[in-house]
């Protein structure tokens, strides 16, 4: 039986019956090794391999989707995500119900960013906040209703003062104490739903909790730190797998005294801890371009592509919230209520991917494994 | 050959909906999914970009227990399917038609056979040149499934096979060299290159190349 052809943009691909056969054709699929010019097979949401269906299925498609020339890329993941749309993750307003229904709608909305799985990102915060927020972060798949949950992304509290960003200083906690392991646990509640957690590496007790994080399964990223290039090699030693975006609230690089920044050639990153993975926000605010070229010159594997977006995203101009702070939003810049400090961006995953692409030259398979492959091994 | 048909179906000349094909070959124990077996070199060069119908291609199964009943039930699909209209292949440069070695019974059917050491060296290029991961059998139509065939068309390019065609076509009939056997099919073609043709009496490329005039005033409208 002949398949039924439409336009990658038609309704009949949100009315697929179960077992339906569905080829997309005309379009170059990203794969790990680059953009290929073949079809993509799915049938009841899962992608198959095209041997399989066509030597033992032996059948031709149902729907055959013309794609028109276009990239078929896997969703993007954001594993920094703020909020958006309005909603800020670091804000527990009133119950769980309305957080949950504000993580949903911002887990729709970034569907058509194209990025369909996210690390749900809290800063510094209360206790308080982490036990009410936490267990509503749960891992979940991404589908038609909205982008999947990696977990928490938990940027803080135990960062260094002095690097705060826009954190409320309030609430930072600079030490673990004597038994980080049970800071931790008494800090954030259950760890069960957390993904990631950014750290300064350089705080007491530090090297121990990454250790507990790292047993756990969490992915533990350092950042929000003052650390010289020393407590940065420990972290990654005692499992870090990620920096948190790189050149941001970081030491600057200096050649006597690389900082975190100097962890993307440092010679006791041996393979083992291989690629270490550096998070960057190339909105060409957050980094300037030509810092971009550097990272991504230096270090092009561990390049991973976050927005640091804030509620403002995908918003107008204007006054936004972010946890405790208030942030004033003009263009694509968003600063720190009363401060020159940036506090996280307001650029969508598809400009920051587009802007990676304009700044550094990088061809299009690598600015789209940067979003997409790349995170996904992080994890 | 593949990429001429691709190209002829892309322009709209061709198409094969209505087409069934029958692979002479496949090695054994050879994974499916390998990147060097005959259903994965069929997929990627050929299958993938045209419209054929799935169903209607057929492979001998290497990873069968039973090699002998996959061999005669593929016999019988051929039969069943009408028989053979047009035979391609190429030669080896020992002159083997399909993996019909040198020795081969000419009345031979679709079997398994043990490929000899210069066809595993030969195809040691596509294993990474590791002489161990070569196959060392595989299944493949014998010389009588191959002169069953209405039409055959033998391919061969290269200075390599050139004393291989010299055998196949100037030289008696031998199992030495079973493409031979095309001498005594009623419809062969054998096309070549010129350097194919350079272990071959100037008289019979003479003779061949002058019936190309005569060709050309059969196909001229």
């Amino acid at each position: 039986m002949q398949p039924k052809r439409v336009k990658y943009d038609s309704d009949v691909l949100s009315t697929i019956a179960d077992n339906q056969l569905i080829q997309f054709i005309n379009c170059s699929i990203l794969k790990s090794n680059g953009l290929k010019k073949e079809h993509l097979w799915v049938q009841n949401g899962r992608i198959l391999d095209e041997r399989i269906v066509f030597f033992e299925q032996k059948r031709m498609a149902d729907v055959q989707v013309d794609c028109d020339g276009l990239i078929l890329s896997p969703g993007f993941i954001d594993v920094q995500l703020n909020g958006g749309f309005g909603i800020d993750f670091s804000t527990y307003n009133s119950n769980d119900d309305d957080y949950k229904s504000g993580l949903s709608s911002v887990a729709k909305q970034l569907l058509t960013h194209g990025v369909t799985s996210f690390a749900p990102t809290v800063i510094t915060s209360s206790p308080e906040i982490y036990h009410k927020v936490l267990p509503l972060l749960k891992r979940s798949n991404a589908s038609s209703e909205g982008a999947g949950i990696l977990g928490a992304h938990l940027e803080g509290p135990f960062i260094c003062r002095d690097k705060k960003g826009c954190h409320p200083e309030q609430l930072v906690i600079t030490s673990l104490g004597p038994n980080p392991s049970e800071t931790i646990e008494k800090v954030y509640g259950s760890t069960e739903n957390i993904a990631i957690v950014t750290m300064a590496p350089e705080l007491d007790g530090a090297q121990k909790a990454i250790e507990y994080l790292v047993e756990k399964g969490t992915v533990v990223s350092v950042g929000h730190s003052s650390a010289k290039l020393g407590p940065g090699e420990e972290a990654v030693m005692a499992g870090a797998k990620m920096i948190t975006h790189l050149f941001n609230a970081m030491q600057s690089y200096h050649h006597r005294d690389p900082g975190l920044i100097g962890l993307l050639t440092s010679s006791k990153v041996t393979s083992d801890h291989l690629p270490l993975y550096y998070g960057i926000i190339s909105d060409g605010i957050h980094t300037h371009d030509s810092a971009l070229r550097i990272a991504y010159h230096t270090h092009p594997d561990g390049l991973c592509l976050v927005t640091d977006a804030i509620a403002a995203l995908g918003m107008a101009d204007g006054v936004h919230r972010l946890g405790t702070q208030t942030i004033h939003v003009t263009g694509l810049e968003a600063k720190l209520d009363g401060t020159d400090t940036t506090a996280g961006s307001v650029a969508s995953m598809p400009y920051c991917i587009r802007h990676l692409m304009s700044a550094t030259g990088c061809s299009i398979e690598f600015a789209l494994h940067s979003a997409t492959m790349k995170p996904v091994r992080n994890d | 050959m593949y990429k001429k048909l691709i190209e002829f179906y892309n322009a709209g000349l061709v198409s094969f909906k209505m087409v069934k094909t029958f692979n002479m070959d496949e090695y054994v124990d050879l994974p499916r999914d390998h990147p060097e077996s005959y259903h994965s070199f069929m997929f990627e060069n050929f299958f993938r970009h045209i419209d054929i119908e799935p169903s209607n291609i057929h492979i001998l199964d290497g990873n069968t227990s039973d090699h002998e009943k996959e061999c005669s039930d593929y016999e019988s699909k051929i039969q069943n399917a009408g028989g053979i209209d047009l035979f391609i292949g190429g030669i080896g440069p020992d002159g083997h038609i399909a993996f019909n070695e040198p020795g081969s019974s000419l009345a031979s059917r679709t079997r398994i056979k043990t490929l000899n050491e210069d066809t595993i060296q030969a195809n040691a290029r596509f294993f990474g040149g590791d002489l161990s991961k070569v196959p060392t059998q595989a299944l493949t139509v014998g010389v009588q499934t191959v002169m069953d065939a209405r039409e055959v068309m033998i391919l061969i390019t290269g200075s390599h096979k050139a004393l291989a065609l010299h055998q196949a076509i100037e030289c008696g009939i031998s199992h030495m060299c079973t493409v031979s056997a095309m001498q005594m099919h009623k419809c062969a073609t054998f096309v070549a290159d010129e350097d194919a043709t350079l272990e071959l009496k100037v008289k019979t490329v003479k003779y061949f190349k002058g019936l190309m005039t005569h060709h050309r005033k059969l196909v001229e409208f």
